[in-house]
Formats: C-alpha cells, sequence, structure tokens
C-alpha cells in the first residue's frame, strides 16, 4: 500500500488457542509506519495492542498464537514467513521495541551489563564488519548508551541487578537496549505508564529527544490522548482487535468520526487526559465470543440493524481519514 | 558482604542443631532397656566382667558427665568404643564412610546428569515419550521404596541379563586400587588403574541408580516446571525481541532462573538419598555405613549409633552449606536481600 513503509501490517488476524476454544482477538487489523515516521496506536486495555505489535517483532509464541490471515511486512519482508536467522538479523537493527512492563522485561538473575553486552554483540555481528567487536569496545557502547539515557555512573549501573534498580532506572536501561544497536524503528509500547506520573513525565520526554536525535520511526503506544497529540503525525484507534479509526492526529482530535473515538475524546478532560474509556460504557467482551458484525455495537450508542450482521470496511471520510463504521457508508460524514 | 553473615549463621544455627542432636540421641540411646554390656559380652559372662566393661567404657558414671566425656572426646577425635567391633567408633567410621559416600556421590551425579536434562527435554516437548517417561519415573520414584527398586535392577540386569554384578564393591579377582580417599572409583582413577575403576563402576551403577531414582524422578519434574515457568517469563521474550538468538537464550537465560528451584531441593534429595542407602546397601551387601549403623542400632552399640547418627548429621549441614553458597551465587535476589536485610 505504502511503499516506504518500514511496518506495512495487511488484514492481520491473530488467535489464540486457549482453554475454551480459539480466542480471535485481532480481526483484520491494518497499519503502517513510514520511514521516520511518528505513529500513535490507542485503545483500552485489552483491545490487541501489543499483541500487534509483538507479532510485528516476530516474538509472538505460536503456539498458542495462530495467523489464520494477513500479513506483516517488516522493511518489505513478510514477518510471519521469515526465516528465523532473517528474522534476528532486522532485530535492533531494523526494528526494536520497548516493553510495557520494565520491571519484568529484565532477566533477574544476570547484570544489566551481562544482558546489554549480549544485545550489543548479537546485534552489531550484522551491522558492522568493521573488525572484531571486542570486549572494551562492546562496553564502551553499552556505557555510551547507558549514559544516552541519562543514567548516573553507568560503569556501577553495568555491575547491578536489575533488583537493585528503580522502575524508572530500569525503565532506562530498558530505552538504552532498545536503541543500542540504532534501529531504523522503534516500537514504544506505553513506555513509563507502569511507574509514577512525573517519572513517566521524565521518560517520555527523555524518549522524544532521543527518537528527535536518532530520526528514527515509532509507533508509540498509549492511552495518554495527550501525548498522543503532543507527540505523533498519526493515529490509529483500535477497538477490541480492529482499527476503527485512523487519520491526522489534528483532524482526529477536530473531528473524530468514529462514536467509539467520539467516547474516547469526549470522556477526556480536554488535553489532560489518562484514563481511557471511562465514558464509555460496557466492557470490553470476550474474544472467544466476539461481537457480530461491528464488535462496537453492543456499547454504540448508535447502533444501527445491520451493525450486529457485517463487519463495517473501512471507508475514506477525507483525503487522510478512514473510519470502519457504518454511519459513514453512502456518501455521509 | 552480607550474604557471607547470612552463610555463617546458617552454619552456626546448623552446628548448634548437632548438639542437639547429639544430646537427644545420648539420652535416646542410654535410657533404652537393656544393658549394652551384657549384650555385648553375651549371657554367660560373669556379673564381675560386665561391670568392669560397664566401666571401662564409662557407664558407671552420672549421664551429664558421660555426656561431657563423649563430647570433648569428639573434639580430640575418639568417638568412643563400638562394642561389636571393640575399636573406636571414628576408626570404624573411617572405615564404613567412604563406600557410602561414594555410593550416595555417584547417585547425585545420577541426579544431576539425568533429572537435570531430561527436566529441559521435557519442559522443551510437552507430552512427547520423554515427558511420559519424566512422569513415570517421578511416579515410581515416590510410589516404589528404593530398595524394591534395587532388587528389580539386580533381577533383571543381573540374574536375567547377566551383564552386572549383584553385590559388592570389586570383584573378587579384582585388586583393589591403594587406598587413599577410600573411594574406589576416584582411587582407581589416580592410580590410573582402569581395569579396577571399570569394574567398580560396574558395581556402582545399580545400587546408586536405586538410590537416586527419587531424586532423578523430583529434580526432573521440578526443572520442566521451572523451566516452562521460564519460559512464559516477560524476560524471554524481551531477550528474543533484542535478537538474542535461540540457542543462547535456552542455555543462558533460561536455565540460569530455572536452575534455581532444583538446586535449592538438592539438600533435601541428599538427605531422601542417604536414607535410601540405608536399605539399598543392605540388598546390595554394600559395605558402607548403612549396614554398620542398622548392626549398632540392634546391639545397642550407642557409640556407633551415636558417630554414625552425628556424621551423616554432619554431611547434612555441609551439603546444606554447599547449597546455600551456590544458591546464592546463581540467584542474586537471595544475596541482596541478605545484603540490604537488617
Ligand atoms: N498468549 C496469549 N494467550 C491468550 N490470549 C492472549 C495472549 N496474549 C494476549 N492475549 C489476549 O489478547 C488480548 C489483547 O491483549 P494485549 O496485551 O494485546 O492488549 P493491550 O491492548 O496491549 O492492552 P494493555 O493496554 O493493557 O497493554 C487480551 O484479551 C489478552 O487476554
Ligand atoms: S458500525 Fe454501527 S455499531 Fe459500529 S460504530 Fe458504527 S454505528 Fe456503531
Ligand atoms: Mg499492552
Amino acid at each position: 500500500m505504502e511503499e516506504k513503509a518500514i511496518l506495512d501490517i495487511r488484514d492481520l488476524h491473530v488467535w489464540f488457542r486457549v482453554y475454551e476454544g480459539v480466542s480471535r482477538v485481532l480481526d483484520g487489523v491494518s497499519l503502517y509506519v513510514r520511514g521516520g515516521e511518528h505513529v500513535g496506536l490507542v485503545g483500552e486495555t485489552g483491545c490487541g495492542k501489543t499483541v500487534a505489535m509483538k507479532t510485528a517483532m516476530g516474538i509472538l509464541r505460536s503456539p498458542p498464537a495462530l495467523f489464520p490471515q494477513g500479513q506483516v511486512l517488516l522493511a518489505g519482508r513478510d514477518v510471519l514467513k521469515a526465516a528465523p536467522i532473517e528474522l534476528l538479523r532486522m532485530k535492533g537493527k531494523t526494528i526494536s521495541m520497548i516493553f510495557q512492563d520494565p520491571l519484568s522485561a529484565l532477566n533477574p538473575v544476570f547484570t544489566v551489563g551481562q544482558q546489554i553486552f549480549d544485545v550489543i554483540r548479537f546485534g552489531h555481528r550484522w551491522i558492522r564488519d568493521d573488525g572484531a567487536l571486542t570486549k572494551t569496545k562492546v562496553r564502551g557502547i553499552a556505557m555510551e548508551a547507558l549514559t544516552s539515557v541519562q543514567l548516573p555512573d553507568p560503569r556501577r549501573i553495568l555491575s547491578l541487578y536489575p533488583l537493585e534498580l528503580s522502575g524508572g532506572m530500569r525503565q532506562r536501561v530498558l530505552i538504552a537496549m532498545a536503541l543500542v544497536n540504532r534501529p531504523r524503528f522503534l516500537i514504544a509500547d506505553e513506555p513509563g505508564s507502569a511507574l509514577d506520573v512525573t517519572i513517566q513525565a521524565q521518560i517520555l520526554s527523555l524518549l522524544k529527544s532521543l527518537v528527535k536525535e536518532a530520526g528514527i520511526a515509532v509507533l508509540l503506544i498509549t492511552h495518554d490522548l495527550g501525548v498522543v497529540r503532543e507527540t505523533v503525525e498519526r493515529v490509529y484507534i483500535m477497538y477490541a482487535g480492529r482499527v476503527v479509526e485512523e487519520g491526522q492526529t489534528v483532524e482526529i482530535f477536530d473531528d473524530p468520526k468514529h462514536p467509539y473515538t467520539q467516547g474516547l475524546l469526549s470522556s477526556v478532560p480536554r488535553l489532560t487526559g489518562e484514563a481511557l474509556a471511562e465514558g464509555i460504557p460496557g466492557t470490553l467482551s470476550d474474544y472467544t465470543e466476539a461481537p457480530s458484525g461491528c464488535r462496537f455495537h453492543p456499547r454504540c450508542p448508535q447502533a444501527m440493524e445491520k451493525c450486529a450482521q457485517q463487519k463495517p470496511p473501512m471507508v475514506k471520510v477525507s483525503t487522510k481519514q478512514h473510519v470502519a463504521c457504518y454511519l459513514y457508508h453512502g456518501g455521509g460524514g | 558482604m552480607r550474604f557471607s553473615y547470612f552463610v555463617l549463621r546458617r552454619w552456626l544455627y546448623s552446628i548448634l542443631v548437632l548438639f542437639g542432636l547429639s544430646i537427644l540421641i545420648f539420652i535416646i540411646a542410654r535410657m533404652l532397656p537393656g544393658d549394652p554390656a551384657r549384650l555385648a559380652l553375651g549371657p554367660f559372662a560373669l556379673q564381675e566382667q560386665v561391670e568392669h566393661l560397664r566401666h571401662v567404657m564409662g557407664m558407671d558414671k552420672p549421664l551429664p558427665l558421660q555426656y561431657w566425656t563423649y563430647i570433648t572426646g569428639i573434639f580430640h577425635g575418639d568417638f568412643g568404643l563400638s562394642f561389636q567391633t571393640r575399636r573406636n567408633v571414628a576408626l570404624d567410621i573411617a572405615h564404613y564412610l567412604p563406600a557410602t559416600v561414594e555410593l550416595v556421590l555417584m547417585a547425585i551425579v545420577w541426579v544431576l546428569v539425568l533429572g537435570v536434562p531430561l527436566g529441559v527435554l521435557a519442559a522443551r516437548y510437552k507430552d512427547s515419550w520423554v515427558d511420559n517417561l519424566v512422569r513415570v519415573m517421578a511416579f515410581i520414584g515416590v510410589a516404589v521404596p528404593p530398595f524394591v527398586v534395587g532388587l528389580f535392577l539386580q533381577l533383571t540386569f543381573s540374574y536375567l541379563l547377566g551383564i552386572l554384578p549383584t553385590t559388592g564393591r570389586l570383584s573378587l579377582m579384582t585388586p583393589a586400587p591403594p587406598l587413599r580417599t577410600g573411594l574406589l572409583l576416584l582411587d582407581s582413577l589416580i592410580e590410573g588403574d582402569f581395569s579396577a575403576l571399570g569394574d567398580a563402576l560396574k558395581h556402582i551403577i545399580l545400587p546408586s541408580f536405586a538410590i537416586a531414582m527419587t531424586g532423578i524422578g523430583q529434580i526432573a519434574r521440578l526443572t520442566r516446571a521451572s523451566m516452562s515457568d521460564v519460559a512464559n517469563q516477560d524476560y524471554i521474550e524481551a531477550s528474543r525481541g533484542f535478537g538474542i538468538p535461540n540457542r543462547v537464550i535456552a542455555f543462558k537465560y533460561m536455565l540460569k532462573p530455572a536452575s534455581i528451584a532444583p538446586l535449592t531441593i538438592l539438600g533435601l534429595t541428599f538427605a531422601s538419598e542417604l536414607s535410601n542407602a540405608f536399605l539399598v546397601e543392605t540388598v546390595f551387601a554394600w559395605p558402607g555405613l548403612a549396614k554398620y549403623g542398622i548392626r549398632a542400632i540392634l546391639r545397642k552399640d550407642f557409640n556407633a549409633v551415636m558417630g554414625v547418627v552425628l556424621i551423616i548429621g554432619l554431611a547434612f549441614v555441609i551439603v546444606n552449606l554447599i547449597v546455600d553458597i551456590l544458591a546464592g551465587y546463581v540467584d542474586p535476589r537471595i544475596r541482596i536481600k541478605h545484603e540490604e536485610g537488617e
């Protein structure tokens, strides 16, 4: 679809084999990120943001995950069909990810140094062919990375175990690890959201400056619409495993089309919002028995008869805004 | 470093426990009905002879004094006389202990080289034949007493197949290597005597395996459980996200955290192997401490009983100390907790 897309997800379906049967989590997600572009991915908890991005990284365990339909193109390569070695080569260099929970994403029985050294060693093997990567060189790169995320005394930090670091420091270490091999594209899964608000703000501004400096593409997953508005050019709104609306951030904030997006924005105290979707009554439904038709119809204030029958396709409502809702079919909007 | 304090404290506690144990066993041994001197000398001995032996053994003194004499003796390597052998118990133990140590060490080796890999494989290939084998072994280990396993192995490999010897540590025809550690495998290795080594190996396989059975099953089950637990951790997914190759993830980033749980129960495994050894040694006529200990109990040879109990207690303390140190080495959380604590 997009020529220069670094990540291009097309009609992705991801299912999980669970005890109750098959959990159909992602049901036709399409999404792209161009080189250097900053894109947001927003949706309430459990809507499948992390699943989509882990699929893009090629790290979703299968089983239990199944990929019945769709494609994930990462720098032109089909992630779901690529050989393991090919995927390995793209990690760190092409794509990298900051994981949602900094407290559990570091291995508790290895020091920060041991972990970051391996990331460098195995990442750089594919990048730099300029001679051997000596121990001192690896160490130097690691120290540089820790300094860049403003960690004091990087030499000491290398010798510490995750347990000995605060949550904020661990988050910084993870950011350093994600960026140390100079990826072209970074997925940031709710960075800092597991930490308290002031630290979260520090982490976000740090991340912003690092990303700007490196000029890389970013997909930012967040619950915080204020952050979306400030940082990304384009945004995807997800609901229950589907993208329901997509467009320029400004446009979507000014004129949300999808009833879910409208609820989302109205539930947020202007600009400073944090809690999501509390203005919309009801909860996400169980993916083993997802609602038919438009998955939002049980909660939608404007639901019509046909909403329960068939999945509404994405339609274009303006040059850069798309929405999946029957209200906009037949020239409406 | 606080962790060393922690280990030291654990060790001192264990020594205290050993003291407590010695008092308890001492009292029980002396309070049991029946006169050991009479038992030792037989029904036809004269009363004076019995009295004389009681005097020689210090049994005519008050109990606390007897205990004091005993315990101070220990620090000079004097464990008192054995009624059965009329030798110092220390000598007897030195004579019988190596055979038992060798047997139990070999059993530990079985547990490590079979239990751990089986557990890893069972976790990797869930519900495959390896997984089922582990399940069956764990079940047998719990349900069937080790001496029965021993009898079964004897029946199969010695009587039916005739490929392994039934009893003893060495064949009659094999000259023993010169005594150094008392561990035949080690001594013959030091000597470079490979025919003795091979023969000793053949003899030790069955009894040590019978002893190890329970432990192999336990460790394999536990390794399997903690491997699959670790496999689901976020940090493993993250490692894959960072582009660490699978082989490194499995043998470094998974194996180390997954080894903590099996390691911590290794002390218990050792204890159960020691107790298994008692009956298995009898089945295989293994000239170890168990045989000596059982006879001592039956004959009310209380210095020998005390000696055996204390040595086993000491072995237990040492093994647990090693396990503590290893666990602290593998799991920084243990170390750091104690360094921060208090
Ligand atoms: N391994 C798995 N097996 C079964 N179901 C899974 C698995 N991983 C995720 N899911 C399900 O997929 C759905 C989406 O999960 P996901 O983690 O992508 O949500 P999310 O949008 O990232 O939410 P949050 O904002 O809380 O992080 C959830 O219902 C979750 O239970
Ligand atoms: S398709 Fe129907 S149910 Fe879905 S959001 Fe639009 S109006 Fe509501
Ligand atoms: Mg998530």
